[in-house]
């Protein structure tokens, strides 16, 4: 009697315990999963941000990737070639605003709100033009989960690390390539110093302009993926206005993980971690009003803002254009 | 000797501007020519094109015999063309290796900065100028910084280095170690152009000379050993004579104006910037603080005008204690700043200049009364202090920074010396001004002493300490070394103060 009684007990306490685990396991999937699509944008604006460019812009670009992603998807049947042709739309939009502010000269926030406000304008429009504003998205074809034989089915590591997106290893196997092309390879070293001196790269034979409008190009690559994954992969269909905020939380990361790749992929981590906090007080039905809940990220994002504003890698020239005499 | 170099009947215009107007400038090989020329002279403009900068409006460029199509400072490279800017052209933020590599054609796709370290120490031990590769740029000297450039360039197998104004930044010492530099490259057959304003120096290291004034050249390669009076090459660069010496008399020194004892200030960092300074301006007196930059002068001064709170110590103006009074309570006892950075703290370059006059006294009568402005006696006020102050100008309304960099200056020294202040604070009062504008300058401060206008100034320039205080003190890492008469300066001997070598100065000198 005894025996059995105890039996039952610890049958109940285990599975408490398992609950708890498997909470704490999706806590930290969810973290890097909400992380990776601000990973993968920041990656793009780390490096036109040392080249000294503010690219506010991120946030149509990776509105004008979520629904070209879709699209190229719809179209063709595959999310590989939808992400591809997302690439595509999103370097040709980024390209718009490289000829302004490289070419022209013309000030970073004002055409990189522009943009923004066109992304949002032209996504809406042609999504409606395409789709109608019916209420059932189209069905498309998108990123599935992985898991990765072996290696997912290791306890509790394996849930949390190797059972994602292909697109989530990809973006987090891009980190140390990028920190090591930023700071070991001859382009990394042009990247960093067009952004602190201008002149004195002239002076040396670098092409100023060249460098600093293949990396507004390059971190639309990167815009354009991280779009198209959160329309293709995180969900599958394309919403207006989607991004919510996503491009500014990026660039966000690229300042609060201090200009690094390495950084970034911390602060990505930060802010993914406060969404997955988010979704889980969510869960919880707490009495805490819904909206306080949604405000967390960004209130994290303001906070670590204030916290790293000193001592910053900071590029000396950000911001402004390169205007010889 | 051979010609190495030859700039033919370049003419440069920026829009209606004529920068060049066909300059022709000719240097041999294996010889340091000097390009001589007061500010806006059109040196850098020239030399700006030989090193692919600007392109010129006409005219051709011809090295080693070959006509060469200069477009980008990296075809100047590539023919082995150097140049180390006035400003530096480094990135404080990255390596001195990270610098020295910067845009170098042989870089492979993954840098080997430590294959390029090994060649760059090698190259710096060679030439005696030894820097830590592997230091970021903003820990280096000003001097330091300087090697580097030409480092720099010497990495890159130049045969031919311009240096802009290379020694308006550097110490009595440091500029001997430069011309040793100098004088090591053209054993080795290199060839250097020297763009300068200070004639005592092209004598000691120039070959030759070749001189502009507004763009034109008015001496064409002489052979600076044949120049026997310096006047004579001062009167090619200026168009008339001018006095090398500014005419003083003995001062005749009256009360205490200024009385500053024990100060002491720390900054934010904890650094122990001011220590124990105490010196004494009377009426009619020029003192003169001489340093290298960042000794604590400019914490000094800013102390002195309530910019900065004294950590502890006095400070007495008149006999009234104006320790940690406001910059407007001390600017109204009497106070004239002639700022050490005249577009940070001097003037608002966007306003125009009879709005930069009113600026300091503004808010009282005569100019302005109840809150309102009195344009008509300020616009009658400005023309007459433009006029008196010789400030050329198309008109009181142009906007300040549309002005020359000398005429700025003789904006705000106007505006401080109209003032009619008890005490005159002159800081860097004519750096990078040309000879006739500093000597202007120069001469309206002795005047100001002769009407008994007690006057602190702070130069890093030895030629001008030398020349314009009564009294000269030497500060050193935050405190003073020494408190010399003028009769009693030497070039050496401050020299050696201002390294913060304390020993007997007539020791040194004897």
């Amino acid at each position: 009697m005894r025996r059995r009684m105890n039996h039952r007990l610890f049958k109940r306490l285990q599975g408490k315990e398992s609950d708890l685990m498997n909470e704490v396991v999706s806590f930290f999937s969810t973290t890097i999963r909400l992380a990776a699509p601000t990973l993968l944008a920041a990656l793009g604006i780390v490096f036109s941000e040392r080249a000294g460019i503010v690219n506010i812009g991120t946030e149509g670009m990776m509105l004008v990737g979520a629904l070209a992603g879709v699209i190229g998807s719809y179209v063709t049947g595959s999310a590989w070639l939808g992400m591809l042709i997302a690439v595509f739309v999103t370097v040709l939009f980024s390209a718009i605003f490289a000829y302004f502010t490289v070419v022209v000269k013309a000030d970073q926030t004002v055409i990189g709100t522009g943009m923004n406000l066109l992304a949002s304008g032209l996504t809406i429009t042609v999504n409606r033009a395409l789709f109608g504003a019916s209420t059932s998205p189209p069905e498309i074809d998108s990123f599935g989960i992985v898991a990765i034989p072996g290696l997912s089915s290791i306890p509790i590591i394996g849930p949390i690390f190797f059972n994602h997106h292909i697109i989530v290893y990809l973006t987090f196997i891009l980190v140390p390539i990028a920190q090591f092309v930023m700071f070991r390879t001859n382009i990394g070293l042009k990247v960093r110093s067009v952004g602190e001196n201008p002149k004195a790269c002239d002076t040396v034979g670098i092409r100023v302009g060249l460098t600093r409008f293949l990396s507004i190009l390059y971190s639309g690559v990167l815009a354009g993926m991280a779009g198209s994954f959160i329309s293709m992969g995180m969900v599958s269909f394309f919403t207006e206005g989607m991004i919510a905020g996503g491009g500014f939380i990026a660039l966000a990361a690229v300042v609060f993980g201090n200009y690094t790749p390495r950084g970034v992929m911390l602060s990505s981590l930060v802010f993914g971690a406060s969404n997955s906090l988010m979704y889980r007080l969510q869960a919880l039905a707490t009495n805490i009003p819904s909206q306080f809940l949604l405000m967390i990220p960004y209130v994290i994002t303001i906070i670590s803002l204030c916290i790293v504003s000193r001592k910053s890698n900071k590029p000396l020239g950000s911001g402004k254009p390169y205007i010889k005499e | 000797m051979t010609t190495i170099l030859e700039m033919r009947n370049i003419t440069k215009r920026f829009g209606s501007v004529v920068a060049n107007d066909d300059v022709s400038f000719s240097v041999r090989k294996g010889e340091v020519h000097a390009l001589l020329g007061e500010n806006g002279a059109g040196k850098s403009t020239l030399m700006n094109i030989l090193f692919g900068l600007y392109e010129q409006t006409s005219g051709e460029i011809l090295y080693k015999g070959e006509t060469v199509n200069i477009r980008s400072p990296r075809d100047a490279i590539n023919l082995g063309i150097g140049m180390v800017h006035q400003h530096f052209m480094l990135i404080p933020a990255h390596s001195a290796i990270e610098n020295v590599v910067l845009g170098y054609e042989g870089n492979a796709a993954v840098l080997d900065l430590k294959g390029a370290a090994q060649r760059f120490t090698e190259m710096a031990e060679r030439y005696h100028m030894n820097i830590d590769p592997w230091e970021l740029v903003s820990n280096l000297s000003v001097g330091q910084q300087q090697r580097l450039e030409i480092l720099k360039a010497l990495y890159r197998d130049v045969e031919t280095l311009i240096l802009d104004e290379p020694t308006a930044v550097l110490t009595p010492q440091e500029v001997d170690g430069l011309f040793e530099v100098i004088r090591q490259l053209i054993a080795e057959g290199k060839t250097v152009v020297f763009i300068s304003h200070k004639l005592p120096e092209i004598r000691e290291i120039c070959d030759r000379c070749t001189i502009l004034r507004r763009g034109k050249v008015t001496a064409a390669g002489l052979e600076i050993s044949e120049i026997k009076d310096l006047n004579e090459l001062a009167r090619l660069m200026v168009g008339h004579e001018v006095e090398l010496v500014t005419e003083k008399t003995l001062s005749e020194p009256g009360d205490v104006v200024l009385n500053v004892e024990n100060l002491n200030y720390t900054n934010d960092k904890g650094i122990h910037v001011l220590k124990d300074v105490s010196f004494d301006v009377r009426a009619g007196e020029i003192v003169g603080i001489c340093g290298v930059d960042g000794n604590g002068q400019s914490e000094l001064i800013k102390c002195l005008t309530g910019l900065l709170p004294a950590t502890s110590g006095k400070i007495e103006l008149m006999g009234n204690d104006i320790t940690g009074s406001s910059p407007k309570e001390i600017l109204k006892q009497g106070i004239g700043h002639i700022p050490e950075d005249r577009h940070a703290m001097g003037m608002v370059g966007q306003m125009n200049l009879r709005e930069n006059i009113a600026m300091v006294d503004g808010h009282d009568e005569p100019y302005s009364s109840h809150g309102f402005m009195h344009w008509k006696w300020i616009d009658d006020f400005s023309r007459k202090l433009v006029a008196k102050f010789s400030v050329k100008t198309p008109s009181i309304m142009e906007k300040a920074i549309n002005l020359s960099g000398g005429n700025q200056q003789k904006l705000v020294v106007g505006r401080e010396l109209s003032r009619e202040a008890n005490l005159l604070i002159a800081v860097h009062p004519s750096r990078g001004l040309d000879i006739g504008a500093t000597k202007y300058i120069q001469s309206q401060i002795v005047e100001a002493r002769d009407r008994g206008v007690a006057v602190l100034m702070v130069s890093t320039e030895l030629d001008e300490i030398l020349e314009i205080p009564d009294r000269v003190l030497v500060i050193y890492s935050g405190r003073i070394l020494a408190c010399l008469d003028q009769c009693d300066c030497t070039r050496s001997g401050l020299g050696l103060l201002m390294a913060g070598i304390e020993d007997d100065s007539e020791e040194q000198t004897a």
